[in-house]
């Protein structure tokens, strides 16, 4: 990946992570988020993972968020706008954030930097890495049972949710 | 440091996906766009039995001639002049619209143009693949970028701050939504046809093994590919009345149906914001038209005519350069989607407006379960004849 590309990307995905916090309008969070996801996704394009971007692109920001704006829209939320600007609360999630941030810098601060660089696919030129079938493959062999486990679950929550919003009905 | 930056950029692909990106957007998708526009109001004329817009030619008749000189069809002069109405009619913003959303929407709503960077619409020329972004999963790119369409909706409806937009908004995206499952699903036998999701390879093997509806020569003579066009069949119904729904047309277009929300979300837009929201449905019709295309009836390929290469094909014609039958082909590709337009305009014309609990009932309790039950008959007719 071309290192312009990367930083491009790199500070857009940063800059729209920043703005999902600081916005207070929530449908300004939500589309930051979006453009954030979207500028993770082409990160994942630029790694040659292009099943793992399309994928990005498909779940988050083409069903998940399109529900989260859909019900922010509908409920039309303005109280988070009139809020009044908490100081306590400001300095609070700022020391809270600093002291992890420090943390993170102690633990990674232990571990010397690398010397090799990490291994390039050798892909011949031309070709592209075939990561459909890679996925496909680990899914269905190698992880069959993790991969079912998980169908189970999402199955189990969308029965939850039926059963939960059926109950007022009656 | 910027010499390092710039050390490995592909000037020469990025040269060519420049040259293709123009040539396909403001050569042939723009200009398709317009004159399908035009389509539309002859063809629906036609149906009703009216003459349709015919008068607008070369406007002569300003200069003090005596008569516009008229192209051989009549009218075809017409695009233009609501081009140039489009771009000097009043743009007019509502007091209390939410101003960015307001403006991001319209801009939002061209989003349909980025798919066809996927869209293989010819085969080569010069020995250059005629397809943008020839990825290994082109197809999941093409459902990522009309997953991201239903925004510009929402935002429209949203930002005008009225109630028939906003209802037109949550209409649509809850049809989009629906519609978009049974897409995805309805092109699923395809993939495990063809085992792959690389578009442009999809057309090669059409070009080699006949094309998946039309299976007469190559691996087409077999009797797999016989018995698959039952679910193909299936899944190529099911594909195009979800891209009918996709794309907001009638007999879905009850994001904007007249008689019950003015005009739906673009209600508050006037000039060219309006325009880029009409040119973005047109847009997605033609990408739902190439994919129908690509997926169906071979892409480019024609029998008898040879590829961008010169291989294939009648041998006499290779008489020719090869680059010329390059072109043929983008204009095969294209003569195909037109053919498609035409069939979306004659739907429009002759079916009338779905009530919008039918869409949804349509939409999760019969095309969503047709396109599941087609992919077991045909994972079932490929494990029996592959024994």
């Amino acid at each position: 990946m071309n290192p312009l590309l990367f930083w491009l990307f790199s500070l857009l995905m940063l800059g729209f992570g920043v703005s999902v916090v600081v916005n207070r309008n929530p449908v300004a969070s939500a589309l930051s988020l979006v453009s954030s996801f979207l500028c993770l996704a082409a990160l994942f394009v630029g790694l040659d993972a292009y099943f793992i971007g399309a994928i990005q692109v498909i779940v988050y920001a083409g069903a998940v968020m399109v529900l989260f704006l859909f019900i922010i829209m509908l409920l039309d939320l303005r109280a988070e706008e009139r809020r009044k600007f908490n100081k306590v609360a400001f300095f609070g999630g700022g020391l809270v954030a600093l002291a992890f941030a420090a943390q993170l810098i102690g633990v990674l601060g232990k571990h010397p930097r690398g010397d090799k660089p990490f291994p390039a696919l050798n892909l011949p030129p031309g070709e592209q890495l075939n990561d459909l079938k890679h996925v496909g493959e680990t899914l269905f062999t190698s992880h069959n049972l993790p991969f079912q486990v998980v169908g189970v679950l999402i199955l189990v929550a969308t029965i939850g949710v039926i059963v939960i919003s059926k109950r007022e009905l009656k | 440091m910027t010499a390092a930056l710039l050390a490995n950029i592909p000037w020469e692909m990025l040269a060519w996906s420049v040259a293709k990106a123009v040539f396909i957007i403001f050569l042939v998708v723009l200009p398709l766009v317009s004159y399908t526009v035009y389509a539309e109001r002859r063809v629906s004329a036609a149906i009703q039995d009216r003459v349709g817009p015919n008068r607008t030619g070369i406007p002569t008749s300003l200069l003090g001639f005596k008569k516009d000189i008229q192209l051989f069809l009549g009218g075809l002069g017409q695009p233009i002049a609501d081009a140039v109405k489009f771009i000097f009619k009043e743009d007019f913003t509502p007091a209390g619209v939410k101003h960015f959303y307001f403006w991001l929407a319209p801009v939002l709503a061209m989003l349909p143009l980025v798919s066809l960077a996927f869209i293989p619409f010819g085969s080569t020329f010069l020995g250059e693949k005629m397809v943008i972004a020839d990825v290994s999963v082109s197809v999941l790119g093409i459902f990522a970028v009309t997953g991201c369409g239903v925004y510009a909706i929402v935002l429209a409806g949203w930002a005008a701050n009225s109630k028939y937009p906003f209802l037109g908004g949550i209409r649509s995206t809850s049809q989009m939504i629906s519609y978009e499952l049974s897409m995805g699903l309805s092109i699923i036998p395809v993939l495990m046809l063809f085992g792959g999701m690389q578009l442009s390879s999809l057309v090669e093997y059409q070009a080699a093994n006949g094309w998946l509806l039309l299976p007469f020569w190559g691996k087409g003579l077999s009797l797999e590919r016989w018995l698959m066009l039952l679910p193909l069949g299936i899944s190529f119904i099911v594909f195009m009345i979800s891209v009918f729904a996709e794309t907001n047309r009638l007999p879905f277009d009850l994001p904007e149906s007249e008689t019950e929300l003015v005009a739906g979300y673009h209600t508050e837009y006037s000039s060219m914001k309006f325009a880029l929201f009409f040119l973005g449905e047109y847009v997605a019709m033609i990408v739902g038209s190439a994919l129908a295309v690509v997926f169906f009836f071979g892409g480019w390929h024609l029998p008898f005519i040879p590829n961008g290469a010169g291989e294939g094909g009648l041998s006499f014609l290779n008489f020719l350069p090869d680059w010329i039958w390059g072109i043929v082909n983008i204009g095969v590709f294209f003569g195909k989607v037109t053919v498609l337009l035409i069939f979306f305009i004659w739907v429009r014309w002759t079916l009338p407006r779905f009530r919008f609990d039918q869409l949804m009932r349509i939409g999760w309790l019969y095309l969503f379960e047709i396109a599941l039950a087609n992919i077991f008959l045909t994972a079932a007719i490929i494990a029996l004849t592959n024994k």
